[in-house]
């Protein structure tokens, strides 16, 4: 889609998403790229129209990895792909990478697709520049995981985390799984201090490196309390190497039960909910800032009426936008 | 003429490095060569040979006999060297990750032609660090591509004493940027990983490895800063000495010599106004040759015009003619060693001597060579010395006579002939192939065949030698491809760090604050940031240009998507779409550009995707870059095209074009 061409037509782009059509899917996350105006209105319809149709979307996983730098997130991603599509499952991914602060250019992709099967129709990779945005992930992550979560089986959110940035993520899929890396103290500090959100899922990967990876797991296993508080969810501890290909099926198999963990508890629709409404509230913020907020009648009054409202969420997003452009 | 009675030097090895088409027509030009007064062979295998495929696999596509000779059995082998008596050849193989299959087709073809393999004499290149760096013919990881190096080493001091089993390569780090303490740094570094690894793999009985470390031999590059690059030799020689003795034991000065080859730079060759390449062709020479201590064994030079397509049998012998005028016209071998006793050499020496302990100290510190090319280290090293290389062009700071000043020129009568002054390969050379080569598989006995290969399999998987079973794979008619398939399943495949991920700190010129401006303004006009996915199609695997763009457009603000070497069109089509990119630009260096560029616009057009916008950047002659553009290519850069500023300004453009936007002010 471009300047010279008529946007597409957002309810047969949803139809055709949801029908697993990749020129679709390319052309959908293109959208929600798009910062125009028009773009934005079309965005919000395909939005909606997904979430309409996809009463199965309880069926799709959304998972997020992150983890310091040099950790082997990318090997470990590609390594679950590789269980996944031999389970038969599809896999669609959002590699996020930093950008430039200063020129805003980014080097990106240097890194899956090459690992995984070439021609499967079954994996989609898009990848995504952080484009400077404090803190963490830009705003379109989230909105191009809803168009993956209508296609694919197992929607997987990549990103590069120290510190803070993982809340990010955290903050927008169903299972969070960090990977650390070994001999480095800097996760077991951060889970200490409470900054790193403490995780669904542990991994400690390059276990083949050995004593240094095994020191590494103990560590973060006394650094954790065994409870995640959330439904009694006890956060598993894994040891995997992505290069030698250990531990990969038993960590496809703990993803797993913790999404079947929360259809049980039932709080996947829930929780789903939640990251919707703080993506609305998130996305007013960056364009109308706290003040506007304010007018809307506050952050917490906001999520709480987001979270009971039944109708789409972006089109009450839409509403609440015009809203304060009346204003 | 000077007095008769003068004891001269015997000149060093004169070589062409050739090989194109097929077995026959190759061995119809060593003939030729050999004829003319060249005093050894230097084989070019195609790229499917490099890399371990057939000439009928897919990814082989429009690179058969294209720049090398295809190389599928014995029977090829055969033909290569048919009335050549390899028992008096000496043959240089430019060969790395498939070098064990390549001595074994040599080693069989020689026992066919009733040699025995003792007698041969020559050099596998068999180094496959420096494929990881550039160059990318790899196919294994780098742990057991060592194993193979070694095994092949091992071999050949026991079985073939005269061979030089490796060719440890600085010359394609120079040809990726390194400077010349980086080339003294690495591939001294390189030196200690695989004789470490002969060490510590018990083949060699402790007594007998000082005759290992005197058959190890190097392969170097000689760029136009001649002065230099002499005084890079002399410490190529002190160093090694120094390291052979302290590291190894080697007490017997003549097995701590430096022993080398070279091929001499390729990289500050120029499209523009090519003549004037014989003469930096002929500097470069001097800085091999002029030293004594510090001569090259063995010399092959590159032809006039390489930066615009393949050269033809002319153009290499007046790269052989080079050589003998030298070697024999001038009085030159006269004398003893001219640069002894310099201070200013030896200066320049001890300088280049310092910067490199310091660069291998720093390897050393990673765990060695091979954790250092794990890591990326090396290559962010050599892609960094490679963007200061073309910083320093585009600013003027280094100065190109005839790229970016004294432009202006006459038409050249070098040029201008009907075949544009470069070889063409013919276009049925690779049906004609993969029909011989499908004739072949018919007529062998597949019995043996799998015996063989389970001999092959049985050795990879545990620690017997790999060269027995590959000489027996080679008489049972096993072919280059399948020999390969084998080892793969075993060692698996390999991706080398691309090296991309470099800090670029330097302050931007204005030109590039411009052009990050329009960028910025072209992605908000088309709602997004600009995303360019930077694709390398084939088995090129010479990556330089591509990370330099890659690099560039980054810095320029453009999104870059950039995955590496050898992808299938397939690939690249399938990645453009679904990374969303404005523009796919293509870096082709072996001459498969036409069929390339063909099947990937066929792959776009089949996904959907036909309307993304098409460049290419290569070695690509006049007469394809004409058809190429009526193909709906976009844009194609050639080597003439040194200003990335305007490279990607052009992609701009195009960019711009392809969305119907207004042209740039």
């Amino acid at each position: 889609m471009t300047a010279g061409h008529p946007f597409p037509d957002p309810e047969s782009l949803a139809a055709d998403v949801t029908a697993g059509r990749r020129a679709a899917l390319a052309s959908a996350l293109n959208l929600l790229d798009d910062r125009r105006p028009e773009a934005r209105r079309c965005a919000s319809i395909l939005l909606a129209r997904l979430q309409g149709s996809a009463t199965g979307m309880e069926n799709s996983r959304l998972i997020g990895i992150t983890g310091p730098p040099g950790a082997g997130k990318s090997s470990l991603t590609a390594a679950l792909m590789r269980v996944w599509r031999q389970r038969g499952l599809s896999v669609g991914v959002l590699a996020v990478d930093p950008s430039s602060p200063i020129s805003g250019g980014a080097l990106l992709g240097d890194r899956l697709r090459m690992k995984t099967s070439h021609d499967d129709d079954g994996v989609f990779v898009r990848s995504l520049a952080c484009r400077g945005e404090f803190g963490g992930l830009s705003a379109e992550v989230w909105p191009m995981s809803q168009v993956m979560l209508a296609a694919f089986d197992i929607t997987l959110i990549e990103t590069v985390g120290v510190g803070q940035r993982e809340v990010d993520v955290s903050g927008m899929c169903d299972t969070t799984c960090f990977v650390a890396q070994p001999g480095s103290g800097d996760s077991i500090q951060f889970l200490k201090a409470g900054i790193l959100e403490v995780p669904h899922v542990l991994v400690v990967n390059k276990e083949d490196m050995g004593a240094v990876a095994r020191r590494t797991l103990s560590e973060l296993s006394a650094a954790l309390g065994r409870e995640h508080g959330e439904g009694g969810w006890e956060v598993p501890v894994l040891s995997v190497s992505a290069t030698v290909g250990t531990g990969i099926e038993v960590l496809a198999d703990v993803l797993e039960a913790h999404h079947q963990h929360l259809l049980a508890m039932d709080m996947l629709r829930e929780r789903r909910r939640g990251y919707q409404a703080a993506w609305i509230v998130k996305r007013l913020r960056g364009e109308f800032g706290s003040h506007g907020l304010e007018q809307l009648g506050g952050e917490q009054v906001l999520l709480r009426e987001l979270a009971v409202e039944p109708t789409s969420l972006y089109e009450q997003y839409e509403v609440l936008r015009s809203r304060l452009l009346s204003k | 003429m000077s007095d008769t009675s003068v004891q001269r030097d015997r000149p060093w090895l004169m070589r062409t490095y050739s090989g194109h088409s097929s077995a026959k027509a190759s061995n119809e030009l060593y003939r030729t060569n050999l004829r003319k007064g060249q005093t050894g062979l230097s084989v070019a295998f195609d790229l499917p040979t490099q890399t371990g495929y057939d000439s009928d696999h897919p990814l082989a596509r429009g690179e058969v006999g294209k720049v090398g000779v295809p190389v599928d059995h014995i029977g090829d082998m055969e033909a290569l060297f048919e009335q050549i008596p390899l028992g008096q050849m000496n043959t240089s193989m430019t060969i790395n990750a498939t070098a064990p299959w390549l001595l074994a087709l040599y080693v069989a073809a020689a026992e066919r032609q009733g040699v025995d393999p003792s007698q041969l004499q020559g050099t596998t290149q068999n180094d496959v660090l420096k494929e990881y760096l550039s160059r990318g013919t790899y196919i294994f990881p780098p742990e057991p591509s060592v194993r193979l190096t070694t095994d092949l080493i091992a071999y050949t001091v026991q079985n073939i004493p005269k061979w030089n089993p490796t060719n440890i390569c600085s010359y394609h780090l120079q040809e990726a940027g390194a400077t010349p303490t980086q080339e003294l740094a690495y591939a001294l570094s390189s030196a200690i990983a695989i004789l470490d690894a002969v060490r510590d793999s018990g083949q060699i009985p402790e007594e007998r490895f000082p005759a290992v470390v005197g058959r190890i031999s190097f392969f170097v590059n000689a760029g136009i800063r001649f002065v230099e690059e002499t005084c890079k030799l002399r410490a190529f020689g002190r160093m090694w000495d120094e390291l052979v003795q302290e590291r190894y034991g080697v007490e017997e000065p003549k097995l701590r010599r430096f022993r080398y080859g070279v091929q001499v730079n390729s990289l500050g060759l120029t499209e523009s106004q090519p003549e004037n390449n014989v003469q930096r062709i002929v500097l470069e020479m001097l800085a091999v040759t002029l030293s004594k201590n510090a001569r090259a064994r063995a010399i092959q030079l590159p032809a006039w015009n390489e930066a615009l397509g393949l050269p033809r049998p002319w153009d290499q012998q007046w790269a052989l003619r080079m050589q003998q005028v030298l070697a024999l016209e001038t009085d030159l071998l006269e004398y003893g060693d001219l640069l002894d006793g310099s201070p200013v050499v030896e200066a320049k020496v001890q300088e280049l001597i310092t910067g490199a302990r310091e660069e291998m100290q720093r390897v050393a510190e990673q765990g060695g060579m091979v954790h250092a090319i794990e890591s990326g280290h090396v290559k962010r090293e050599l892609v960094q010395s490679h963007t200061r290389r073309m910083r320093a062009i585009e600013s003027g700071d280094l100065e190109i006579v005839g790229v970016n000043c004294f432009q202006e020129t006459a038409e050249s009568p070098l040029t201008s002939g009907t075949d544009s002054g470069i070889m063409k390969v013919d276009p049925r050379a690779e049906q004609e192939q993969i029909t011989a080569l499908q004739a072949f598989r018919a007529v062998r006995d597949q019995e043996q065949v799998e015996l063989a290969l389970a001999a092959l399999r049985s050795a990879a998987t545990g620690d017997g030698n790999i060269m027995p079973p590959s000489i027996q794979c080679a008489h049972a008619g096993v072919t280059t491809g399948e020999w390969s398939e084998v080892l793969r399943d075993v060692f698996g495949e390999y991706r080398a760090p691309t090296g991309i991920d470099i800090a670029t700190g330097d302050r931007p010129s204005e030109a590039l604050q411009q052009l990050r401006e329009q960028v910025r303004t072209t992605g908000e006009e088309l709602g997004r940031p600009l995303r360019l996915l930077i694709g390398k199609p084939g088995l090129d695997g010479h990556s330089n240009g591509a990370e330099q763009i890659a690099v560039k457009g980054r810095d320029a603000g453009f999104e870059i998507v950039y995955e590496g070497i050898r992808l299938t069109p397939a690939q690249i089509a399938r990645a453009a779409q679904e990374e969303g990119v404005h523009l796919i630009g293509l870096s082709v260096l072996s001459g498969s550009h036409m069929e390339l560029v063909a099947d990937i616009q066929l792959e776009l057009a089949n996904i959907g995707a036909g309307d993304v916008p098409v460049v290419i950047g290569g070695i690509i002659p006049e007469d394809d870059e004409r058809q190429l553009r009526e193909q709906g290519v976009q844009a194609v850069f050639t080597p003439k095209d040194h200003d990335m500023n305007a490279i990607m300004a052009n992609i701009l453009d195009v960019i711009r074009h392809s969305n119907g936007l207004e042209a740039r002010d």
